[in-house]
């Protein structure tokens, strides 16, 4: 059976690349501290010793659109291009293409679909930035296959923030009993408080730092139960219009399991958004791995 | 009122470097013609197979043809499309994040609960 080598959440800021990239006065100033804690994060998988990443995110309203709008989508094809004409214009961020595991994604959609979640898929799909994002910051090589995970965190009617870390738990058990000898790291990303488009946006911290200090504390203690206490479809809306992504890291917990601590967590105030990122190490290889 | 509809002119357009240089510098003509002719086009279908309902309620037109995103927010229109295109057509006006900045200050009457965007 296939190992999990790894769990990881993360935020996906578009504005990584630019501020990585960038030098002499267009550098800006936290961008020093930004690139040392994503290179420290780097190594959470690169130690793992990843063969394939699944690769949970959303589609910012690029292919997925109101006409036809799947609320859970596996892109299961042999190639993805990737980045998108208004994130090249906006974050500056590259074109790039990755390879698929089109053996992972057809056996994703076969026991998702027999377990209860009607997956949606695609066989051409032209994934965005929640995907390239940590592909810039945790393998920017690109040199690994993917399994790309589509939610809708974007669209309303979504579905229930219980139903992401039921599909979370369904991905790790899946992994877990693919007939492979492969190394998976399930890798997705999401926002914590986030404003986009209203009054609280682009302020000095993201939009609800306390939302953001319970949001980290729920994630890096696995603490599944608090987190449900306390975040609803309707909740979501109070800390910032755009914080239902953080339903992408609720799915992750799924994935890492109740009560699991992560391995690794850190993160960083940043003005618009707080940047978070959590690693966890399942299988007994990966922590050996580790250490 | 078409919810829906905004967001397909902020989309359709967002997405398309000449539609967007286009209603930075001509927002009437643009969405004259938008609605005339793409309103009720299928994406990802052929040309030919249209719909045959759709049309903007005039406060709509007027957002739209006024750049106006504060009542595009008040709509309902999604806030991410309307965002990202109109960072596109203005950004480049203003230095680093003023612009952002100048957007939110514009909402800050708004209070919760926000418009619902649900189509």
């Amino acid at each position: 059976m296939a190992t999990v080598a790894a769990v990881i959440a993360s935020t996906h800021h578009p504005f990584y690349y630019r501020a990585s990239t960038s030098a002499g006065p267009d550098r800006p100033p936290f961008a020093d501290e930004w690139v040392a804690k994503i290179e420290a994060f780097r190594q959470t998988l690169t130690r793992a010793e990843p063969d394939v990443l699944v690769m949970v995110g959303s589609d910012h309203f690029h292919q997925l659109w109101l006409d036809n709008m799947p609320q859970f989508l596996v892109g299961k094809a042999p190639f993805f291009d990737a980045n998108w004409y208004n994130e090249e214009r906006e974050f500056g961020l590259p074109r790039m293409r990755l390879a698929g595991d089109e053996d992972l994604a057809a056996y994703l959609l076969r026991e998702g679909l027999d377990a209860g979640f009607d997956l949606a898929f695609s066989n051409e799909l032209r994934i965005d930035h929640s995907v390239t994002c940590p592909i810039i910051t945790l393998r920017p090589q690109a040199d690994l296959p993917i399994v790309p995970v589509y939610t809708n965190i974007f669209a309303p009617p979504m579905p229930r923030p219980s139903r992401f870390m039921e599909l979370g738990r369904a991905l790790r058990r899946m992994v877990e009993a693919w007939p492979s000898d492969k190394r998976v790291a399930i890798i997705g990303t999401g926002h914590l408080s986030l404003e986009l488009g209203g009054p609280r946006q682009f302020g000095p911290h993201g939009p609800d730092p306390e939302f953001d200090r319970k949001a980290v504390a729920w994630i890096a203690n696995g603490d599944v139960d608090g987190c449900l206490a306390e975040v609803t479809l309707d909740s979501l809306h109070a800390p910032g219009n755009a914080t239902h992504g953080f339903m992408d890291f609720m799915l992750m917990m799924g994935a890492a399991g109740d009560g699991v601590k992560a391995d690794y967590t850190d993160s960083l105030d940043l003005f618009h958004t707080m940047e978070a990122y959590f690693t966890w190490y399942p299988s007994p290889a990966g922590k050996g791995a580790s250490s | 009122m078409s919810k829906y509809l905004l967001d397909k002119f902020l989309y359709t357009v967002d997405r398309d470097p000449e539609l967007v240089e286009r209603y930075r510098s001509d927002p009437g003509g643009t969405v004259e013609w938008w609605e005339r002719d793409m309103a009720n086009t299928l994406l990802n279908c052929h040309a030919a197979e249209k719909s045959t309902w759709l049309a903007f309620g005039e406060e709509e037109r007027r957002a739209l043809r006024e750049h106006d995103y504060v009542a595009l927010f008040g709509m309902g229109a999604h806030p991410f499309l309307t965002l990202t295109l109109f960072i596109a057509m203005f950004e480049r006006d203003h230095g680093p994040l003023e612009y952002q900045i100048a957007y939110a200050r514009a909402m800050d009457h708004i209070t919760l609960p926000y418009p619902d965007i649900a189509t």
